[in-house]
């Protein structure tokens, strides 16, 4: 069935509204009802970001090995590929975050807004030492983004904070 | 305590008792984790799954909630008992539908929930009516912290808290807001909404209906980034930030609604109150369409007689498996419809 408003794409919702006294069914595709706020936007899947990536990181080289070379990286834990990775968009151990390096380094900033470092809550099992020093770089980072904001009032609780920590 | 003890009566989060509760229904914060030393789900053998259900299951039951908190296995549960429990928002649709040993442990005021081998070995959320996101965040920092007194979460201090899908490491949390914006809607403004929401860089979900459908104007806005952020910093965005602006445009729709179109509001809500109170038989999609006209009528003090917690156990209690559940079986489309026709007039007419 196609879509009555713009009469191109399939429709996907079906809808019952009653207007004016009408009972309507309205068959729209995904672009048109989020027009009218019937639908909402489906999320670019992380897969999609994933081989778009992997396939510029290749580009470069434009023989055919590059791709698989780099889809073949695999971790020594749990035995799960790149390639895999990129197709259940779900990692196979906590050793993939080191096994997979750089490229999962890229997706991840492109995920997660250009960030790389987690700045919030520490396990409190987290040796003091560690945890003071892991608290510290993330004020750090905060008070960076303070200053570079001209946020000078925030600026100086987080200077205090890293005071009470040092 | 099982899913068909729940299901005859609304949910806490959504009886809309709390700040602001108009707009903002209720607010929900979530926080995934996982065992270090065990693989993430898509490697996990079943019987290692097993292990991290029982040793999550141990520590949860443990926790000194104010109430006793009860455990489901959702593997052995039935579709129709699953089902409840998604509509509910307790678990996920993927979590009832997956495979392998998964369960749910639940506060029986369904302020808390949490979910053992969804995506994650552990996801916990906190729910509060309102907008009470900094409530939300007090209380599920220390449920997390007590958990973790008990066991180990694979963390690492570069990723923080590592995640199976890399969109959740670091905090792993997800902030939402369940926000009802009919007068938006109505208005033909609902892109205004939609934009705030991309700028922000945040997540926007129907809340009732499965997939991208947005049925009833309810809608939940969550954030998208995990990593590089506090849990405070996110929360305070939307405490200070986003919901006063979402709650801004929906207030100043109402204003022009009542103002300049009164009639036309008026005839809307009269004729859904029109076909709810006569109708025979009506789908699940056309309840909730008519019901928020409904509800926005009662908030905008154009409707009497009718009380905002009638409407609101209605959302509720006519979604398909909550009907089925409370009727005792499976039913049919057409037989739900009339069952749902049924419950919809006795609740609505006055007599
Ligand atoms: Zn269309
Ligand atoms: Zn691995």
């Amino acid at each position: 069935m196609l879509c009555q408003s713009c009469n191109e794409r399939t429709a996907t919702i079906h809808l019952t509204e009653i207007s004016e006294g009408m009972r309507m069914e309205s068959h729209l595709c995904e672009v048109c009802a989020q027009k009218q706020g019937l639908a909402i936007k489906s999320q670019i899947p992380l897969n999609e970001l994933l081989s778009t990536l992997l396939a510029a990181q290749s580009e470069p080289h434009s023989s055919e090995a590059a791709p698989e070379a780099a889809a073949d990286t695999s971790c020594p834990a749990c035995g799960m590929t790149l390639k895999k990775f990129i197709q259940k968009s779900q990692l196979g151990c906590p050793h993939d975050y080191e096994a997979f390096g750089e490229p999962l380094q890229g997706v991840i900033q492109k995920a997660q807004n250009g960030h790389l470092r987690h700045c919030g809550k520490v396990p409190s099992k987290t040796p003091v030492d560690a945890r003071d020093q892991i608290q510290l770089m993330n004020l750090r980072q905060q008070l960076e983004e303070a200053v570079r904001n001209e946020d000078y009032e925030k600026a100086a609780k987080l200077r205090d904070k890293m005071e009470n920590l040092q | 305590m099982r899913a068909s003890d729940l299901s005859h009566h609304v949910s806490k989060w959504f009886d809309g008792s709390g700040p602001g509760a108009d707009i903002v229904i209720s607010s929900r914060i979530r926080l995934a984790r996982n065992l270090a030393g065990y693989e993430f789900l898509p490697c996990l053998t079943t019987r290692r799954q097993a292990e991290v259900m029982e040793k999550l299951t141990k520590a949860l039951l443990s926790l000194e909630l104010g109430e006793a908190v009860f455990f489901i296995d959702v593997d052995a549960s039935s579709a129709l008992e699953q089902d409840v429990l998604v509509e509910r928002h307790l678990i996920s649709r993927q979590h009832a539908r997956s495979k392998g040993p998964r369960g749910a442990v639940i506060a029986p005021s369904e302020s808390f929930t949490a979910m053992i081998n969804e995506e994650d070995h552990l996801r916990i959320q906190v729910f509060k009516t309102g907008l009470q996101l900094r409530e939300c965040w007090q209380q599920i920092d220390r449920i997390d912290s007590c958990i973790e007194e008990k066991v180990d979460y694979a963390f690492d201090p570069g990723y923080g808290y590592l995640t199976a899908c890399p969109t959740n490491v670091g905090t792993g949390i997800r902030v939402s807001v369940m926000v009802h914006l009919p007068a938006l809607k109505m208005t033909g403004q609902i892109d205004k909404f939609f934009n705030a929401a991309r700028d922000s860089d945040l997540m926007v979900r129907g809340l009732f209906g499965e997939g991208t459908e947005a049925v009833g104007d309810f809608f939940q806005v969550s954030n998208q980034v995990t990593l590089g952020v506090s849990e405070e910093q996110i929360v305070d965005e939307f405490v200070d930030l986003i919901v006063p602006k979402i709650t801004q445009y929906e207030a100043m729709a109402r204003e022009v609604l009542l103002n300049q179109q009164s009639d036309a509001v008026d005839d809307k809500i009269q004729r859904a109150l029109g076909v709810l109170r006569s109708a025979r038989l009506i789908s699940s999609q056309e309840a909730l369409f008519l019901l928020s006209h409904v509800r926005l009528g009662i908030n905008l003090g154009r409707v009497d007689g009718i009380s905002i917690d009638a409407v609101n156990e209605l959302f509720m209690l006519t979604q398909p498996a909550h009907l089925q559940m409370n009727s005792g079986g499976a039913l049919d489309a057409d037989h739900r419809d009339a069952m749902r026709a049924k419950m919809i007039r006795s609740k609505l007419c006055v007599n």
